[in-house]
């Protein structure tokens, strides 16, 4: 018998997709000054709503009204009533979190699955964590009384749009600051969505702004005079432009930005679990992850035996809706991004590496691409430089531990790092050497609000979560 | 064929196998467990989940009549629905065995037997030969052994090799099923090392436990016998079933272990020849959600039988 799952799809409705979706400012939704764009579901192409886009107007609007909101009220008020606030969005955001899970999934493409165990279960725990610290910044290292920075400009990318949404608001309100943040131009519903969960926990009018458009709207939003503070996850290309638009303001600055994650695999490794390692590390999100582990570095040893696990593991990813509960790996986030893909995986066929996918089938609409390793690839080849941003995995072997540590950092990058091996010293070792922020063994993929997360080199700089996020939101 | 080797050489191969990581190992079972299984999907698991289950009672107050009772069921597990399909086999100790084959004769249903001193195991090598050899005598098709774990935790794997084969030959042509207790091996390690000894050493289904000790079967560690007869096929060519046994009572339960040998194994293990599952109670959750999948509505316990 061939055991075939039948869909088990989550229905759509739970969203509550609106027609059109407003700025929020000052704590009501407001029409955009410009042109409204369209939000499409990535999965079928179709429209899910129109979206307002923030002039320039707009945008001063909101730090208008995120500075008077941080003189008048967030930033006076004690931070045990602050926590308050973020403890109930935690609250209000696990009672919505079947609305959010199936929202995320059908503006991102990403699988159920995701969304609904990992993407907004973390959401609320960052908005937990980073409640507790409200009324104890005096005990976190940066002086006994430190001070918000003020208004904050932040702006996110589309491969988490909820996600990052937490990452950035939860430790700036902890802190006393106020916020306005733009959400990606493909993925703006669940901020949108958010906004209405700041009104249901009757968060002061101006403590959170949200302004949707695209690049315009976000080059006003970091160039804007009055913004104390800009925080910006995304490509390295914009970082560096928002780096220069920064310099010489008295503006202060973080970014996260791209990766080209090692994934070193030992020799003596768990090798079923290695394997699970790469598939997470890499198809997880469709690849969509700044930390991928998109470099799989494999002891020449075990290269065969490996690859040929991961190739049948591989074989078992279910590609397709990602309202379907059974669905692995979900939709590519755009069109333009799928393009990024093909162009990137057709120049590593170019330059001479193998190109393997498992046979699949892909849906007829919609953005779509295979999972996809390849072997034999070299690190002067692109797909060894450049971050793909898509489920594409390039393997590289090595010989010696030596030789794995001068591969995994020979990348302009330096974000995450992984380690597999049952040899506790070899880990050690070698996550000593890897110049990456984040350094995973034995697993890959793993996100907690207590845990710092940022980059070396062209990854940017600065860190979110844990204690150490903090300071990236205080006068220190 | 393991004195051929030496003890050195196999605990060499054991030792060489690659490692369990128990974190990862548990992470991917929990994900496995998290599949949707709905409709025609849930359908055909709960008419393959019923086909494989070895409908057991193992206890010392078994009587004659007991093991007829559960034979009938075995042969015709819900007398109002013709369409059930009929379960692997009835396992019993090996003196009710003629009781079993009397009962089952024409059903197409399998007599397996539990002998080599079950469940405790320690008894010497020639009473757990004879043990095996009365329960074929009567009629069993199939054996299920269990491992001297006191003599595998000491690192006496050769020992343990040498008892899997002679009960094997002991066997003649029933299949041997080996019973690794995982729940006394601690490890995921020794779970992996204990499967390819009993692959190795001839056994033709690996089982998880005897249902007497706790914990008995688990998803981790049936992920973990599963990646070794998927391996052991791959290396060898030769195909050897998985059995889980002990604490799976709903049909949830059952389907998870489905879903775990679609992914790891492959579907070339969804068959009763290849996979089983060692319950009884599961068996009536079985036919409850078959009948709410027929009908609609759920019907009360009383509605099946509890032979």
């Amino acid at each position: 018998m061939v055991f075939e799952y039948a869909p088990a799809p989550e229905s759509a409705s739970v969203a509550n997709i609106r027609e059109s979706y407003g700025l929020f400012v000052d704590g009501a939704f407001a029409r955009g000054g410009g042109e409204p764009f369209k939000s499409i579901n990535p999965a079928d192409e179709t429209v899910l709503a129109e979206v307002a886009c923030a002039d320039e107007g707009d945008v001063d609007r909101a730090v208008r009204a995120a500075r008077k909101a941080h003189e008048k009220v967030w930033g006076p008020m004690p931070g045990a009533e602050r926590a308050k606030y973020l403890y109930r969005i935690a609250r209000i955001v696990q009672e919505r979190a079947r609305e959010l899970a199936v929202l995320e999934s059908i503006d991102n493409g990403k699988p159920i699955r995701e969304s609904r165990d990992v993407d907004v279960p973390l959401v609320a725990a960052h908005f937990f964590y980073y409640a507790g610290w409200a009324d104890k910044l005096g005990y976190a290292g940066f002086g006994t009384a430190p001070k918000p920075l003020g208004v904050t400009a932040q702006v996110i990318p589309w491969n988490f749009p909820l996600l990052m949404l937490a990452w950035k608001i939860a430790p700036a309100l902890a802190c006393g600051n106020t916020v306005v943040l733009k959400p990606a131009e493909t993925t703006p519903l669940t901020a949108l969505v958010f906004a209405d969960i700041c009104r249901q926990a009757e968060l002061p009018a101006g403590v959170v702004n949200i302004v949707t458009g695209a690049g315009e709207t976000g080059r006003a939003l970091v160039a804007h005079a009055d913004v104390d503070k800009v925080a910006f996850t995304g490509s390295t290309g914009v970082g560096k432009e928002i780096a220069r638009t920064v310099a010489g303001t008295r503006k202060r600055l973080t970014l996260e930005l791209g990766g080209k994650a090692a994934n070193i695999v030992y020799a003596d490794a768990a090798l079923d679990q290695a394997v699970e390692g790469i598939v997470n590390g890499i198809f997880f999100n469709q690849g969509h992850v700044c930390c991928a582990g998109s470099r799989l570095l494999v002891q020449e040893s075990i290269a065969d035996e490996l690859m040929e696990r991961l190739k049948a593991r591989m074989a078992t990813l279910r590609v397709g809706d990602p309202l379907d509960k059974n669905t692995d790996v979900g939709a590519v986030n755009s069109a333009a991004q799928l393009e990024r893909i093909r162009e990137l995986s057709a120049s590593g066929e170019r330059e001479g590496a193998t190109r393997w996918s498992p046979p699949c089938e892909l849906p007829d609409r919609g953005f779509w691409f295979a999972p996809t390793v390849f072997t034999g690839v070299a690190q002067s080849h692109r797909i060894a430089r450049e971050e793909i941003f898509g489920p594409v995995l390039s393997v590289l072997t090595f010989r010696t531990p030596d030789e794995a540590v001068a591969k995994a950092n020979n990348t302009p990058y330096g974000l995450s790092a992984g380690i597999w091996t049952e040899k506790g010293s070899q880990i050690l070792w070698t996550a000593q050497r890897l110049r990456a922020g984040v350094v995973w063994a034995n697993t890959f993929n793993k996100f907690d609000p207590a845990s710092p997360f940022g980059g070396y080199k062209e990854s940017g700089f600065g860190r979110e979560g844990g204690r150490h996020g903090l300071e990236a939101y205080l006068d220190v | 064929m393991e004195t051929e080797t030496g003890g050195a050489g196999l605990r060499a191969f054991l030792h060489g196998l690659p490692g369990v990581d128990r974190v990862g190992a548990e992470e991917r079972a929990a994900r496995l467990a998290s599949r949707s299984i709905k409709t025609s999907a849930k359908a055909a698991a709960i008419d393959l989940a019923i086909s494989m289950v070895d409908l057991t009672t193992l206890e010392g107050a078994d009587t004659p009549g007991k093991v007829r009772a559960l034979c009938a069921k075995a042969a015709r597990p819900d007398p109002d629905d013709p369409n059930v399909p009929k379960v692997a086999a009835v396992c019993v100790y090996s003196d009710l065995v003629d009781v079993a084959v009397r009962a089952l004769d024409g059903t197409g249903v399998g007599v397996a037997s539990v002998a080599t001193s079950f469940p405790s195991g320690r008894a010497p090598l020639e009473a757990k030969l004879a043990d095996t050899r009365a329960a074929v005598a009567a009629g069993a098709a199939e054996i299920d052994m269990v491992i001297d774990r006191g003599a595998f935790l000491a690192g006496d794997y050769a020992k343990v090799a040498d008892e899997i084969a002679a009960v094997k030959e002991a066997c003649g042509p029933a299949h041997l099923k080996v019973i690794l207790e995982t729940g006394e091996l601690a490890t995921l390690d020794n779970v992996r090392r204990a499967s390819w000894l009993a692959m190795r050493a001839g056994g033709d289904f690996i089982k998880t436990s005897t249902g007497k000790v706790a914990p008995a079967a688990t998803l981790p560690v049936t992920l973990v016998m599963l990646e070794a007869v998927r391996d052991f096929r791959a290396a060898t060519g030769r195909q050897v079933g998985v059995k889980p046994a002990g604490g799976i009572r709903t049909t949830k339960d059952a389907i998870k272990y489905l879903v775990l040998v679609n992914e790891t194994a492959g579907p070339d293990w969804l068959a009763p020849e290849w996979f089983r599952l060692g319950a009884s109670s599961v068996l009536n959750d079985l036919l409850m959600q078959r009948r709410k999948l027929a009908t609609g509505v759920y019907s009360g316990p009383d509605y099946f039988t509890v032979d």
